[in-house]
């Protein structure tokens, strides 16, 4: 793992979240690393279960109860969030880290109205705000008014009033955005902005977010089990596979070599218009249950490559380039 | 032909998920505790003329309003004293679970019956006896409970019969609405329409295939009415227009007690234990049974 | 709400409504024996008297006609005389009213100001020992006998500890001249604070027996919709815009589990109109549940017709007024 630098954001070190269930201790996520640069995209791929949700309500400090951070160092511009007590850690939250929901139909308030959910944001980190009354409010619309028009929401004036209900999906997670980015954080962790949506929206929404990372400089999270996305979008990917990084790197490199097998499985059953008649072949088996694990490699069950010398303990392994992967022919592919 | 096999599929699957209820259910040492109450109120209720230290209707002028045994005044084979007519409280507790539960029992089960065969109808049928049977349910939800049971005990006169007609006359509308939504669902699902496309007759879908299906939550909320119709009871009975004296009952036993609070507290309170004990108990129990049994609440 | 659903749940309540006066006018004509007879009982009437009971119940007349008779005179208020009073039902009914009403309105009073505060607290401290003696607290809530309770209460505070009137609504010496009926609110108007403590403390038993129930069953409902409410995503979004846990907790959650409260607490104020029949028979609370109870007994059967009537339409109207509520505080529900 490359070391800090002043460009850094984000750096999560050994970070492990377990969830105490009936059957026993639930490793969600178990030894996650990740480094977030100033102003760069990630883009965090694997399947539902890999680990990448809960890996960034750690950051964020949302693990509810039955589930805790074990272990783990979350450094934000130098400070460690996990040593933050609750009121400093609210200050964090939203201000400087913001997040969207997956399902943008339930992660808004039934009911609110969007201009209640939007001021409330504002008012919560109040930045640069009036101190009159009557100015303060004009100032929390008119900064509204504005971020309902950078996500390209028509008569915003109008809109402000209505309940969630009033909108279409599309444009629930364009709301969504739009409360995020509304007190210009310096880090968007966008989980699954695209998956309740339809294709052409997906893409006015992906195009939305690309275009304010660029205007504000701001960094972002994109959380996706789909790479197509990350190809188009992110300057750096990880892949997250039962509850660890299996595979980390610039996005060409990552998806040009695949280093891990299963990252090269996702590529496999990634459907690409410029390789037509090429089948999508899912990949077989399923991810195995994170409790008790065997010291082995997790991918091992459905692994095209495995051998004797998997039945360990894997660490990650250098693939030259920055680009690292959790398997043992990492080295060996080296040596040839 | 059909039957068997439908049997056959069916048949073993439900016992397995019913065992494994019943495992959740008794490993619920709470909701376990309190069905073996339930139980011993039951116990008690049927062997009364065994188990009571005395006669209900012996009266004696001599104990009138006696203490209970702990008291100075007290005897230990009046337990929990005696009321104004000097009869042993708890020997008419003891009888006074033979009403309660009686009419409880046979409320519900009546109610239950009745509820189930409208709510199938209702809901398998459709049409013309739907709109016929929820009409009659909505107009009767109209009325507050218990107002409806006491214009109809004012009209008929009291009596043990006349309660249990009064309190099924309202009752049977709950266990008719959880059926005919359960209905309503089930006639939908795959094996219900594999038997009519088999030609089954329509009164065998209902009580082979569907109401098997069914059962649970009905078992369930007959279960919990059955702490309400008791309450039920006991209030008429209050208002003195329940079972008529001598026969004991806990709601008269209350209302006898009134009189007395100034000198003697324990007329009323103890029969007063005994409908909240049973009641608690039934309570208790039936959120274990529901717990176990509906898998809504499995999470 | 639009304005056409509106309409079309307020002429469903017309069925319901005219079923409802079937069943009352069923209640009493089809009941075997002679009506008459036994509203006379062993009371000694002239025959003319006799004749005029049957007159006026219109047991000369075939069914139908007596019903829409009946019907007639029951949408214009008028239910006939009652024999007992001399006096026309309606009269004797408006005269019992307000007490009865005044009783459940603090009835329902004590149980929302315990119950929502007490239901969000075991939801937030789940599993607390809070939590734990609220859900004991709500089983026993709804496994008490009210009329048994009542009597406790008396046998405490009244005769034990004498610190409450054992029955009635007011001391002699408060005594004033009505003008809202609502003797808390009269007492004040006429500007007597005594009189307004001395109504207070006849109240305060009754209204706390009969609101229990009420207590008990709303507060599970604010519990269980919270902690529902709280599972929601749109909480954990209001977490991640970091709002303090205030505005998370009353603005976010609040708002949206009291939906379920609101419409349930509608409702159960039905169910309040039950318990006034025993809460002011134990208390000896001068209201219409007591006098319904009294005509049982005198078989004044009229006043017992005209009063469970109007217990099942104001019931029917609770539950029509608790639908709208909750369309109206649902912004989703769209019909």
């Amino acid at each position: 793992m490359s070391a800090p630098t002043d460009k850094t954001l984000l750096q999560v070190e050994g970070l492990r979240t377990v969830f105490e269930t009936r059957d026993g201790t639930v490793c969600a996520v178990d030894g996650v690393d990740v480094i977030v640069e100033r102003g760069e995209c990630l883009g965090v791929v694997g399947e539902s279960g890999s680990g990448k949700s809960v890996t960034f309500n750690s950051v964020m400090g949302l693990v509810r109860s039955p589930g805790r951070i074990e272990a783990g160092r979350i450094m934000f511009e130098g400070r460690d969030l996990r040593a933050l007590n609750q009121t400093e850690m609210r200050a964090v939250r939203g201000r400087d880290i913001a997040m969207t929901m997956q399902d943008a139909m339930t992660a808004l308030n039934p009911a609110l109205t969007v201009g209640e959910q939007i001021a409330e944001m504002l008012e919560a980190h109040d930045k640069g705000l009036p101190s009159g009354r009557n100015a303060r409010r004009r100032a929390i619309r008119a900064h509204s008014v504005k971020m309902l028009g950078l996500v390209g929401i028509a008569s915003p004036e109008t809109r402000l009033g209505q309940y969630p209900h009033e909108f279409s999906g599309g444009m629930r997670q364009r709301i969504m955005i739009a409360i995020a980015l509304a007190s210009m954080p310096k880090l968007l962790i966008a989980d699954e902005p695209t998956t309740a949506l339809d294709v052409t929206i997906q893409a006015q929404v992906l195009e939305l977010i690309t275009d304010t990372r660029a205007k504000l400089g701001m960094s972002v999270v994109l959380i996706t089990h789909d790479l197509g996305v990350v190809a188009e979008h992110c300057d750096r990917v990880m892949v997250m596979y039962a509850g660890q990084v299996v595979e980390q790197g610039r996005t060409a490199d990552v998806i040009m070599r695949p280093k891990h097998p299963y990252t090269k499985g996702l590529l496999g059953s990634l459907p690409r218009l410029s390789l037509r008649g090429q089948r999508i072949e899912p990949i077989e088996g399923q991810v195995p249950e994170l409790i008790d694990l065997p010291a082995q490699c997790r991918f091992y069950s459905r692994c095209r490559e495995r051998g004797p010398e998997c039945l360990k303990n894997i660490e990650m392994r250098d693939a030259g380039n920055g680009q690292t992967a959790r398997c043992v022919r990492v080295q060996k592919e080296l040596a040839t | 032909m059909p039957d068997t096999d439908t049997k056959a599929s069916t048949g073993p699957v439900q016992e397995t998920i019913f065992r494994r209820n019943m495992r959740n259910f008794v490993g619920n040492r709470l909701a376990f505790g309190s069905a073996l109450v339930v139980l011993i109120f039951i116990f008690l209720a049927i062997f009364a003329p065994l188990v009571a230290p005395h006669d209900p209707a012996e009266t004696d002028l001599f104990r009138r309003l006696q203490p209970p045994a702990w008291m100075p005044g007290g005897e230990w084979s009046y337990l929990l004293g005696c009321d104004a007519l000097g009869r042993d409280i708890l020997t008419r507790i003891i009888y006074g679970a033979r009403i309660s539960i009686f009419i409880g029992a046979a409320v519900v089960l009546v109610a239950t019956t009745i509820g189930i065969i409208a709510g199938l109808a209702a809901g398998y049928l459709r049409g013309w006896v739907d709109m016929v049977i929820s009409r009659v349910v909505d107009i009767l939800l109209g009325f507050p409970y218990l107002i409806f049971a006491i214009g109809l005990m004012a009209m008929m006169g009291p009596g043990l019969i006349n309660i249990i007609i009064a309190l099924v006359y309202k009752e049977w509308v709950i266990p008719c609405r959880v059926v005919r939504g359960e209905t309503l669902v089930t006639r939908e699902l795959e094996y219900v329409e594999a038997a009519r496309a088999l030609g089954a007759s329509g009164r065998h879908i209902m009580l082979r295939e569907i109401l098997p299906n069914i059962l649970s939550p009905v078992i369930v909320v007959s279960t919990i009415r059955m702490a309400h119709v008791i309450i039920l009871e006991a209030s008429l009975s209050f208002l003195g227009l329940g079972v008529q004296p001598p026969t004991a009952s806990w709601g008269a036993m209350v209302s006898d007690g009134r009189a007395f609070i100034l000198q003697a507290w324990w007329v009323s309170t103890f029969p007063g234990i005994a409908i909240l004990l049973l009641v608690l108990a039934i309570n208790v129990a039936s959120q274990g049974l529901r717990d176990a049994f509906d898998p809504r609440f499995h999470e | 709400m639009s304005l056409a659903r509106f309409v079309e749940r307020l002429l469903q309540l017309i069925p319901v409504l005219l079923g409802v006066s079937v069943i009352v006018f069923a209640m009493i004509t089809l009941t075997p024996g002679d009506p008459v007879q036994i509203m006379i009982g062993d009371q000694i009437v002239t025959p003319e008297q006799e004749a005029a009971m049957r007159r006026d119940l219109g047991l000369d007349r075939p069914i139908h006609e007596r019903f829409f008779a009946f019907l007639g005179n029951a949408v214009q208020g008028d239910f006939g005389q009652s024999f007992y009073h001399r006096r026309p039902v309606i009269d004797v009914i408006k005269e019992r009213l307000p007490a009865t009403i005044e009783l459940s309105l603090v009835a329902l009073i004590i149980a929302l100001v315990t119950a929502i505060p007490l239901g969000v607290l075991a939801a937030i401290k789940r599993n607390s020992f809070l939590d734990r003696l609220a859900t004991v607290g709500s089983l026993l809530g709804v496994s008490l006998p009210g009329f048994w309770f009542g009597i406790l209460l008396i046998m405490l505070f009244a005769v034990h500890l004498q610190i409450l009137p054992v029955s009635g609504r007011i001391g002699y010496a408060s005594e004033i001249e009505p003008i809202t009926h609502l003797l808390l609110i009269d007492t004040l108007l006429r500007g007597r604070v005594d009189a307004f403590f001395d109504a207070l403390s006849h109240i305060i038993m009754p209204a706390i027996t009969l609101g229990l129930p009420m207590t008990a069953i709303l507060m599970r409902v604010t519990r269980t919709s919270m902690l529902e409410v709280m599972r929601q995503d749109y909480i954990t979004f209001a977490e991640a815009k970091g709002l303090s846990r205030q505005k998370v907790l009353f603005r976010h959650a609040l708002k949206n589990a009291l939906i379920p409260t609101v419409s349930v607490a509608a409702i159960e104020t039905g169910s309040l109109l039950g318990g006034n029949m025993i809460v002011e028979t134990v208390f000896g609370w001068p209201g219409l549940g007591r006098l319904v109870v009294e005509s049982i007994f005198v078989r004044n059967y009229p006043l017992v017709q005209a009063a469970v009537l109007f217990y099942a339409v104001t019931y029917v109207m609770l539950n029509f007024f608790a639908d709208i509520l909750y369309t109206i505080l649902n912004p989703r529900v769209k019909l």
